[in-house]
This record gives C-alpha cells, sequence and structure tokens, in this order.
C-alpha cells in the first residue's frame, strides 16, 4: 500500500486538544498496512452494505478523517459512513474542522458529544476505533458536567486525553465491555490501542475467554500493529477484536 | 446533525435501552439547514441496509418530510429504485442538518441540546 496522506491538523488549538502524537500515528499506519486493509476489504465488500465507522475519542480528528479521506484504499469501499464521538465539545468541532479540510471521501456523518458508546443503538457500528486515555494514573478525571462546588473537582479536558485511572485501563475497560451491544453481529470488528502497562496480554485473555460485558462474548484478539520498543519491550500495541 | 445520524442513536439512559420508545429519540425545536452534498444514487442505495425504515419514518414526518414510501424499498437489477425516491433521500438523510434543537427520550422524556449542530449526549451524575 502506498503512503497515504496524514491529514493536516494545523487548524487545532493544542491547548485543549490531544496533539496527533506516536498512538495517533500508529493507528494510522496499522490501519492502512497491508495485513489490515486486505481484511477489511474482505469484511466489507464493494458491492454489501456501507460500514459504518464509529470513532470514540476523536480528539483532533485525525484518525476519523485519515479513514474518511481514505476510503477507498482501506476499505475498498466507496460508501462508508463515518461518525465521531468524544467526551470534549472542542475536540468534536475540531475533528468536524479536520474531517472538511482533507478532501472527505467517505462520507462524515456527524460528531457527538458523549460518553463512549453510550448514545449508539446496538448493533449499528460495523468498525469501531478506540485510541483510549490509556495512561496510569491515580484516579479518572471528571467528565463535563460532573464539577462538584462541594469536592472542588475541577473540569481539565487535557487531563481526560490520556489519564485512565489505575492501570490505565478504567475507560478502555468500559468501552471493551459495551463492545457485544455496539458492534454489529455480522462484521463488527473493533481496534483498540493498549499501551504496555495497560497489561495487554492479559486484556486480550480475558477478552477470548467472554470476561467482558454480560453476554460472554468469547471474542478473537490479535496484535497487529506495534511500536516504540523499549529496550525489547513494545510499549504501543494496536488490538484487533472481532466475533 | 445530519437525519442518518439520528438513525444509529437512542437515549444514552442504560435503563432505557431495553424500551422501544427510547427510539428514535424525537426533534424538537429544530432549526433545519439544507447544505449540499454530490448526488450518488448508489451510495443511497448501499447505506438502505443499514437504515432502519420504521423509525426513519417517524424521525422525517416529525421533520415535516412526508414524501417517504411508507416501506422500506428493495430495489432490484429489473426494478431500480426511481430518481426520484433516491432525491428524496438524499435530500433528507444527506443534507438536512440539525444545527440547533433538541432530542428527547420517548421513555424518560430526558431532553439531549443540539448546539452548533453537535449533539450533547452527556447525562448528569444522578442518570449514569
Ligand atoms: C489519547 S486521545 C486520542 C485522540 C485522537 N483520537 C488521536 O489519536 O490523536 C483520547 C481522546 O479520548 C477522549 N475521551 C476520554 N474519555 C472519553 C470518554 N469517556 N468518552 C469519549 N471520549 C473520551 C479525550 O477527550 C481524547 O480526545
Ligand atoms: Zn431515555
Amino acid at each position: 500500500m502506498p503512503l497515504l496522506p496524514t491529514p493536516d491538523t494545523r487548524h487545532v488549538d493544542f491547548d485543549k486538544i490531544y496533539e496527533p502524537s506516536e498512538d495517533s500515528y500508529l493507528l494510522l499506519d496499522t490501519l492502512s498496512s497491508d495485513s489490515e486493509t486486505k481484511f477489511l476489504h474482505d469484511r466489507f465488500p464493494a458491492q454489501t452494505a456501507s460500514p459504518v465507522v464509529l470513532e470514540v475519542g476523536t480528539g483532533s480528528g485525525v484518525v476519523l478523517s485519515f479513514l474518511t479521506t481514505n476510503s477507498t484504499a482501506i476499505f475498498g469501499h466507496d460508501s462508508i459512513l463515518t461518525l465521531g464521538i468524544d467526551v470534549s465539545m472542542p475536540a468534536n468541532l475540531a475533528t468536524r474542522e479536520t474531517v472538511s479540510r482533507n478532501n472527505p471521501r467517505g462520507f462524515y456523518l456527524d460528531s457527538l458529544t458523549g460518553n463512549l458508546t453510550t448514545p449508539l443503538r446496538d448493533g449499528s457500528v460495523d468498525m469501531l476505533v478506540f485510541n483510549p486515555p490509556y495512561v496510569p494514573t491515580a484516579e479518572l478525571p471528571i467528565l463535563p458536567g460532573e464539577e462538584d462546588e462541594d469536592t472542588g473537582r475541577e473540569l481539565d479536558l487535557l487531563a481526560l486525553t490520556y489519564a485512565g485511572g489505575p492501570d490505565g485501563m478504567v475507560t478502555t475497560d468500559r468501552l471493551l465491555d459495551m463492545l457485544e451491544r455496539v458492534l454489529s453481529e455480522d462484521r463488527g470488528v473493533a481496534y483498540v490501542l493498549l499501551c504496555a502497562q495497560n497489561k495487554p496480554e492479559a486484556v486480550a485473555e480475558r477478552l477470548r475467554l467472554g470476561g467482558y460485558g454480560e453476554k460472554g462474548v468469547r471474542w478473537k484478539v490479535e496484535k497487529v500493529g506495534t511500536s516504540g520498543k523499549k529496550a525489547g519491550w513494545e510499549v504501543l500495541g494496536i488490538w484487533r477484536i472481532w466475533r | 446533525m445530519k437525519i442518518l445520524t439520528s438513525n444509529y442513536i437512542t437515549c444514552a439512559v442504560k435503563a432505557c435501552k431495553s424500551s422501544t420508545l427510547s427510539f428514535p429519540l424525537h426533534f424538537q425545536d429544530a432549526e433545519l439547514v439544507q447544505e449540499e452534498v454530490d448526488f450518488n444514487a448508489e451510495f443511497i442505495v448501499g447505506i438502505l441496509p443499514r437504515i432502519e425504515w420504521d423509525a426513519l419514518i417517524v424521525t422525517a414526518a416529525e421533520l415535516g418530510f412526508t414524501n417517504l414510501p411508507a416501506q422500506k424499498p428493495e430495489p432490484t437489477e429489473e426494478a431500480p429504485l426511481g430518481e426520484q425516491v433516491l432525491k428524496d433521500l438524499h435530500k433528507l438523510l444527506l443534507e438536512t442538518q440539525v444545527t440547533e434543537g433538541k432530542l428527547v427520550c420517548g421513555n424518560c422524556q430526558h431532553i439531549y441540546n443540539i448546539h452548533q449542530g453537535i449533539a450533547n449526549f452527556l447525562l448528569p451524575n444522578h442518570l449514569v
């Protein structure tokens, strides 16, 4: 696969919004790799119903824009529908702008403000992408609307982009619990980024054994992209999760 | 927010997911704007299988679009969709946007606000 263009995000204000970083670029590289474009072409053949692609936590919109602009190369399907969700309104405005500035070819539906996949109808998503807040921290920051004068907890949008609570897994665990509902039964697939401190092998095993959600779905799980080797340790990995 | 999007969303309150009243959400005080999108007949045909038709009819009627067929069209090679139906769908699903307004759950009556075209589904603490 020839190198696909990286979306231009120069218009985004990175004081409040996550700046595209090594993790973002690892997602772009992985989703456009030979193995994943093959997987996605096979899963979403050109003559079948348009896949609905949801990115959770879009930030600047760099990943969703990449998928929307390069939909034909990545999916072999011209008419994908893309949808973004983030807890941060500034991130949602930025995402909309990023998509429209980068020659979208797939059809960008909208950005929504919300917590993970809570506003989505069951079975409505064919492909989900999540670069979560994955850094281990003592606790999770509050979400917009949870500000509390009594405890003095204030909203910190930048902390929400990286702080993942114990093991860096609090938000990601919640998302993994939701997969069984939001992903379509026949074609659903998710790509989730995990870092070494998230104990990714244990997370993958729990997914395989049906340890997430309420229905005990036994997912297929495979690591399909890695980066940032430190003393032999891979720091970041992209995991493909599907039925 | 585009009308097609409303076909994929529902109330964010967990207890509402099992209620048929929570989908589709109902637009209120919607300010509509039309934004031109290149017409592509194949594209409309491709998204038809991904549409919950009964919900779309409800949403369309609430916004004043009453010319959709009552049953979901099932185009075949011998009987493709007529140009007019395709154009009506194109206009409603892809070109019509709600810039300001509300979405209301028919089960719990919770109101989700739409500002600058972006709907907010974050819940107050007591509903999470
Ligand atoms: C590591 S950043 C990734 C940003 C962008 N996707 C990228 O790859 O550059 C994580 C994003 O998730 C968002 N986020 C954090 N918690 C969330 C939640 N509960 N629901 C939705 N989005 C969330 C943050 O606002 C932030 O934009
Ligand atoms: Zn409700």
